[in-house]
């Protein structure tokens, strides 16, 4: 189908797995009611949660998860000689994610908790970013489905997609949440990037920062709003690693 | 201005007899804040029982049901050929019941932009005209400047507005619907002792206002000290959030993306209410920012609100309800603000 005169290409697609709990991959699968037309879209050529399909000949590679294993490097290192275009899926992949919390840990104490008597291979957590180049980052625990149809829209008729670069507050109160500092608790909204629609404050919960600092993020202040309003150091230090986005970012820290 | 008398229970009545065939829009309490403090905002009520007039202010104002945060202006269906464009005006009657002053001259602003200049919003125009709308006099809220502005109190803009006289609502009928629409219940004429009783409760209001805003050439004042250390000052504390210009009564900024179905054979053109203090703001076309800095984009919301709207409509954008003073987590806030800018000139 044309659209304003751009006939849309048809690429062949493929989506792999690293570190991760493949909430990503499924969120891909979600959205049924546009579903049939999102895979008609493009030629899903590899994605084992939808697909028995298993090609080498793709020119998109959605990568999700983080790198935390030798072997994982490797395939890593294939998968982007193949692709044309790689796309680091979600927060795991972008800036490692939850399960780069494991690296503030002894390594081995850490497999050891984890895997008792039968340790496994691991290593430090990475993203992917940090192991071969990428080209496209699509944050968020999990992506958003709707951004994603978005992005593949705006990849399939070559232009350039821009995510929103203003914090979660705008969407936050655009969904007309009662702020949660006015509630009394923690939340990374001010400082970190919106796209989510704010769905963890209009949940109840005060954001985690899954999607990264939004754009020049005002770092100083928002410690000091923190600070003003009772939560501790730790506290804060604690909810800006949980996702891994704010790396070098720390209250009580000078820059 | 007509006024007439309306007994609290016969008021319950008129309520009911407007939620009978319409939307109503109600102040109601959501929750409490982390000190105690009670939470409305304006929403759908279904029953008179919902509604709490005794409401200090809203976190929300009542633009966002005039001006969305979000609007689908027009949608497109392609066929291979040809296109067509379907656009939907909303023109339910809705009651907007319970809205302060400020909130009224806040919509009669927005009108002025909106309604009348050179581009009239279609859009903003339907919502407006099917809007029934009944204001309430109430005691000063915490922080708020409104009677340095001139939005305590309003004059036109409404349909009805009461003021509590305790067993009874003093109401001032501005439109032919308005007396129409109270036709329907028992009123009573006003007396000398009801008149003697509004203009005492209306002093003691007025008497009450705790925060003061000297906004006397305020503008010139400003472009004086485009230069100020104040900006830096205040810039340093924004997170850029937009929080304040969510919030704000007649802060009307927005931008349009386009949105496809992902079948390709329908487009939508979406518009968002936007921020002046978010940081592409003043981002063009090749990625030149006009505005990279905070303290440059604060400065230039203040200078629409108190200088550029001034000089356009020959008003302040501002009612000077403090509802971004009240959101800001970084506590920037007009009086605030002015009063260091005035204090420059000392």
């Amino acid at each position: 189908m044309r659209y304003l005169s751009i006939e849309p290409t048809k690429p062949k697609v493929a989506v792999f797995d690293f570190t991760s709990c493949e909430g990503c991959e499924l969120q891909l699968a979600n959205k049924e009611e546009t579903l049939v037309d999102f895979l008609k879209a493009v030629e899903i050529v590899n994605f084992r949660e939808v697909s028995s399909a298993k090609s080498d000949d793709y020119e998109i590679a959605f990568i999700e998860g983080a790198v935390s294993r030798s072997d994982e490097i490797e395939r890593l290192k294939k998968i982007r000689e193949k692709a044309r275009v790689l796309v680091a899926l979600g927060c795991c992949a972008c800036y490692g994610g939850v399960n780069k919390l494991k690296n503030a840990f002894d390594l081995s104490t850490a497999n050891r908790e984890i895997y008792g008597n039968y340790p496994k291979d691991s290593m430090p957590v990475r993203a992917i970013k940090d192991v071969v180049p990428v080209d496209m980052e699509i944050p968020g625990c999990p992506v958003n489905k709707e951004e994603i149809e978005r992005i593949i829209q705006h990849l399939l008729l070559d232009i350039n997609y821009n995510f929103p670069v203003y914090p979660v507050c705008v969407e936050c109160k655009q969904k007309f949440n009662v702020c949660m500092f006015e509630k009394g608790q923690l939340c990374l909204g001010p400082i970190a990037r919106a796209g989510c629609s704010a769905p963890c404050p209009t949940g109840g919960l005060g954001c985690y920062g899954c999607r990264g600092p939004a754009a020049d993020p005002n770092y100083d202040e928002f410690f000091e709003i923190a600070r003003r309003r009772g939560f501790a150091e730790q506290e804060v230090n604690e909810r800006l690693s949980f996702f891994g986005g704010f790396n070098g970012i720390a209250m009580g820290v000078q820059k | 201005m007509l006024f007439k008398l309306l007994d609290k229970d016969e008021f319950k009545n008129l309520v009911n007899i407007l939620l009978q065939s319409n939307e109503v829009i109600a102040p109601k309490q959501v929750g409490v804040n982390v000190t105690g403090k009670t939470l409305h905002q304006y929403l759908p009520v279904t029953s008179f029982d919902e509604i709490d007039l005794t409401y200090e202010t809203t976190q929300y104002s009542a633009k966002t049901y005039f001006l969305p945060y979000k609007e689908n202006l027009s949608t497109y269906r392609f066929d291979e050929k040809d296109w067509k464009q379907e656009i939907r005006y909303r023109q339910e009657p809705r009651v907007m019941l319970g809205l302060h002053a400020c909130d009224i001259h806040a919509l009669l602003k927005l009108d002025k932009v909106l309604a009348r200049d050179n581009f009239p919003s279609p859009y903003y125009i339907a919502r407006r005209k099917n809007a029934f709308i009944i204001g309430i006099d109430h005691e000063p809220c915490e922080g708020g400047f409104c009677r340095s502005l001139g939005t305590d109190t309003v004059n036109n803009g409404f349909d009805l507005f009461l003021t509590d006289l305790g067993e009874r609502y003093f109401v001032s009928i501005n439109t032919d619907l308005g007396y129409r629409v109270l036709l329907q219940v028992k009123t009573k004429d006003v007396t000398e002792e009801d008149t003697r009783k509004y203009l005492l409760t209306r002093k003691s209001i007025s008497d009450a206002f705790q925060t003061h805003v000297n906004v006397q050439n305020l503008p010139n004042l400003l472009d004086l000290e485009f230069e100020s250390k104040v900006w830096n000052k205040w810039g340093q504390k924004c997170l850029s959030c937009g929080s304040c210009s969510m919030v704000c009564p007649t802060c009307y900024c927005y931008g349009v993306t386009e949105r496809v179905s992902m079948d390709f054979k329908s487009g939508a053109k979406v518009k968002q209410l936007y921020s002046c203090n978010l940081v592409d703001f003043a981002t063009v076309a090749g990625g030149h920012n006009f505005r990279p800095n905070r303290e440059t984009r604060l400065k230039y919301r203040y200078y629409h609100q108190h200088r550029g709207f001034v000089e356009s409509y020959d008003e302040p954008k501002c009612v000077g309800c403090n509802r971004c003073g009240r959101v800001c987590l970084a506590e920037i806030n007009p009086p605030d603000i002015i009063r260091d800018i005035q204090m420059e000139e000392r």
